[in-house]
Order: C-alpha cells, then sequence, then structure tokens
C-alpha cells in the first residue's frame, strides 16, 4: 500500500464522521484478509496503488471479471484475486 | 474499453495481444489459443484417450473443460498429496468440477495407497516440498496413463509455468532441463506421452476463463509451495512483462523456435540409458527408481513390479456408458 493514501483495515476502528469519501470493500486473498479505500478510484489506479502488478490478479464484482477502466464507488464490493499458482505445475 | 471483436464492453484485457474482450469472445480467443497449440505442436489425435492431470486448480480444470468442449475423450487423475489443510478443499474441487459435467475422475491418495504424504516424504527423501509433490505426481501420472491404455498425459502448464522454468534453467544454465523442456514429450522408454495445451495462454487468462465458465477452482495457494524459487521467477517474468507486454510469449516461443534443439541431444542421450526399476518396473537410470526411493525412505507402501494393478485407482465419477477399472465410490 502506498502511504498516504486513504485506506483502512477492516476491524481497525469505526468510520470517521462526515466523510468526503466513498469506500470501496475489498476482498484480498493469499493471504485473505479485507480492505476499505476511498473512491471513486478505477480499478487499474487501484492496483497501482496497491503495488499490484496487473499481471498477477484478477479484479472480480458480483461473480464477474471487471476491466482496468472500471469505476468504483461507494458500495462496491470487490475481489482481488491473485492468479499465480505455486508448485513448478 | 471494446472488444476488439464486436466492439461491444468488454471485461478484460490481453495486453500482450494489444486487446481487449467481452466475455463471448474471451472464451473464444482461449478456445483458439488451445485448438492452435494442438495443431501446432501436433499433441492429440482427435480419436486418442487423454487423461489430465487434475489438482483441483484453475490450470488443470480449465485444460480439462477446454478439451471436453473441443470433443476430445479425457478423464481426470486426481493425486490426494496428504497436505493438511490444502488437499481436502482441492480434491473436493476436482470431484465438484467432474461430478457436474459428468466427466470420468479417478483418483489416487498418497496416504492411503502408498503410506506417505508429500510432507512426510519432503522430510524423508530431504527433497523441497515442492520436489518430493513433483516427483511423486510425475511417477503416479505417467503409471496411471500406462496402466489405463490412455494415450497421451495432458498437464496444465500454461505460459507463465513454461516461461518462469525457462528463466530459472537458463539462469543456471541447466543443460539437460532445457533440452527437456517441451510442449510435447513423446512416448518413449516406457514414458506415455505428455503434452501441455495451456502453453499459448498465461495463467491470467487461465483464471479469467475458469471464472466466466463458472469453474469453482481451489484459489487459495499450496501452504508448501509459498516462497519457492518458481514464484520468484514468475514474479520477475511478470515484472518485465508489466513494462513489455509479450516478453513471456516471446522468450518461451523464441526459445521453441531458435534454441530448444540445440539441448536436445543431451536430453535424448539421458534418455537411452534407463532401465526398468527393480521395484516397481518404471524407467530409471539407476536400479531402484526416485520414486521407490522416496516411498520407502517416507516409510511407505512400495508400488508392485510393473502390471496392470502397479496403481492403485479409483474411480470417483463417471459418466453411465463408460467402462474402466477402479471402485465406484460416487
Amino acid at each position: 500500500m502506498r502511504p498516504g493514501w486513504a485506506h483502512r483495515h477492516i476491524g481497525s476502528g469505526s468510520r470517521p464522521g462526515p466523510c468526503t469519501f466513498f469506500w470501496v470493500k475489498i476482498l484480498l486473498r493469499n493471504p485473505r484478509r479485507e480492505l476499505e479505500v476511498a473512491g471513486p478510484v478505477s480499478v487499474v489506479t487501484l492496483l497501482n496503488r496497491l503495488d499490484l502488478n496487473r499481471e498477477s490478479v484478477l479484479v472480480i464484482r458480483g461473480g464477474t471479471i471487471i476491466p482496468g477502466d472500471e469505476v468504483l464507488v461507494d458500495s462496491d464490493s470487490i475481489e482481488i484475486r491473485p492468479v499465480i499458482s505455486g508448485g513448478s505445475g | 474499453m471494446k472488444c476488439r471483436v464486436c466492439r461491444g464492453p468488454a471485461i478484460i484485457d490481453v495486453r500482450r495481444q494489444n486487446a481487449n474482450y467481452c466475455v463471448e469472445h474471451f472464451l473464444r480467443m482461449c478456445r483458439d489459443q488451445v485448438s492452435k497449440a494442438i495443431e501446432q505442436f501436433e499433441m492429440l489425435e482427435a480419436n486418442e484417450r487423454a487423461l489430465v492431470a487434475v489438482s483441483g486448480g484453475k490450470d488443470s480444470l480449465a485444460v480439462w473443460d477446454l478439451l471436453v468442449d473441443a470433443g476430445y475423450k479425457a478423464d481426470g487423475l486426481y493425486v490426494d498429496l496428504g497436505i493438511d489443510g490444502y488437499s481436502a478443499a482441492s480434491g473436493a474441487c476436482a470431484r465438484r468440477f467432474a461430478a457436474e459435467r459428468g466427466f470420468t475422475l479417478r483418483e489416487i491418495a498418497l496416504p492411503g495407497d502408498y503410506g506417505y504424504d508429500v510432507p512426510t516424504g519432503a522430510r524423508a527423501a530431504r527433497r523441497t516440498p515442492c520436489s518430493a509433490c513433483g516427483l511423486s505426481k510425475r511417477h503416479l501420472f505417467d503409471r496411471a496413463a500406462l496402466d489405463g491404455g490412455y494415450d497421451v498425459v495432458i498437464t496444465g502448464h500454461n505460459l507463465d509455468d513454461e516461461a518462469a522454468v525457462l528463466f530459472g534453467n537458463v539462469l543456471r544454465w541447466q543443460t539437460d532441463y532445457l533440452g527437456r523442456q517441451l510442449p510435447v514429450l513423446p512416448a518413449r522408454n516406457g514414458f506415455p506421452r505428455k503434452v501441455k495445451p495451456l502453453v499459448r495462454l498465461s495463467e491470467r487468462e487461465t483464471a479469467a476463463y475458469c471464472i466466466l465458465r463458472g469453474i469453482d477452482y481451489i484459489v487459495d495457494e499450496c501452504p508448501l509451495a509459498s516462497g519457492n524459487r518458481h514464484l520468484t521467477y514468475k514474479k520477475a517474468m511478470n515484472d518485465i512483462e508489466l513494462q513489455s507486454p509479450g516478453t513471456k510469449l516471446d522468450f518461451y516461443f523464441g526459445f521453441l523456435a531458435r534454441a530448444s534443439g540445440l539441448f536436445r541431444p543431451e536430453a535424448e542421450a539421458e534418455q537411452e540409458d534407463l532401465n526398468p526399476c527393480a521395484t516397481c518396473g518404471a524407467p530409471t537410470p539407476g536400479a531402484i527408481c526416485a520414486f521407490c526411493r522416496l516411498v520407502e525412505r517416507a516409510g511407505g507402501v512400495l508400488p508392485r513390479s510393473s502390471s496392470a494393478s502397479a496403481t492403485p485407482v479409483t474411480l470417483l465419477a463417471r459418466p453411465a456408458a463408460s467402462t474402466g477399472p477402479g471402485e465406484v465410490r460416487a
């Protein structure tokens, strides 16, 4: 996660009062953890801010893949799924 | 983003092709790439019986789905590796996939059939878990294919796998491995033919294929694979790919076209000095094959000498008209 960017780990505290951000819920895998980030934000920008290589993940919303130029907004809940598998086959 | 084929809304980009695709045309692109690989490397014929090495992960389930969808006769074989917190889940994915489609899935359980699991085998043989796992699976898939009368073993190795293995072999100039790194390994000296129909698809694409086809694969990483060298090579290749799309494809297919043949004589010479393992009959350069040595060190149950019953196989699910060796469990 790049520093200075509005985000929080779920369970780390209550949402701040009056808020200028939208919050996008994110499920990350391997290891499994959850995060909320400020929106609106495009998928590509989100991956860059999370320091994730777009060649290594798929972003899924509602059971289907969403493209890099999709803008995520309040109430969006997404999964960022790694696609790199482990052994030598 | 618009689909390069129909100009409708795209859901995925394939940057090495400088293209975006909608669901329909992405799935068609995957099928086309598999067909192209099968034709380009003469992997299998329409009437051949194929045995797919199934792990429950995205690649093996995708390749099985793609082959049957293309009209090939393909059964699956799942090997339970006895890895706590992982094998049960991966096996469940494989069984569910087969049962939902009426595909024939066979199963071998290392703990039940051979008396050891991968962690124990790795410790006993002083190998890494991935090495003990790969050795066990290669041996068992080969034997099951030969015993079951299959023409070819299908593996889910994708472009990322092949590029990462090639990267590692080049870094260490492992010329014997370079000579064997091919999308088709012909049948010879007691080994069945082995083919890799996914070599033209990246693992991002095989994962996307599974999601779009509703294939529920195991997403969690094998706990024993974490931090292995193969993953490090994949990360390095993806870092390069991000800056220069198409690098993985050019690296691997450039190797096949321009360099692979240079290393083949060395690999072929090694294959000529093989004898039957004194324990199981599998081809080996020594008296006892590496699999039997691993089983022995792990205190497991050694396989019997080569025969139709040398590989315990349980039939888990099959279409009503199918026949095959083994017990019907479900």
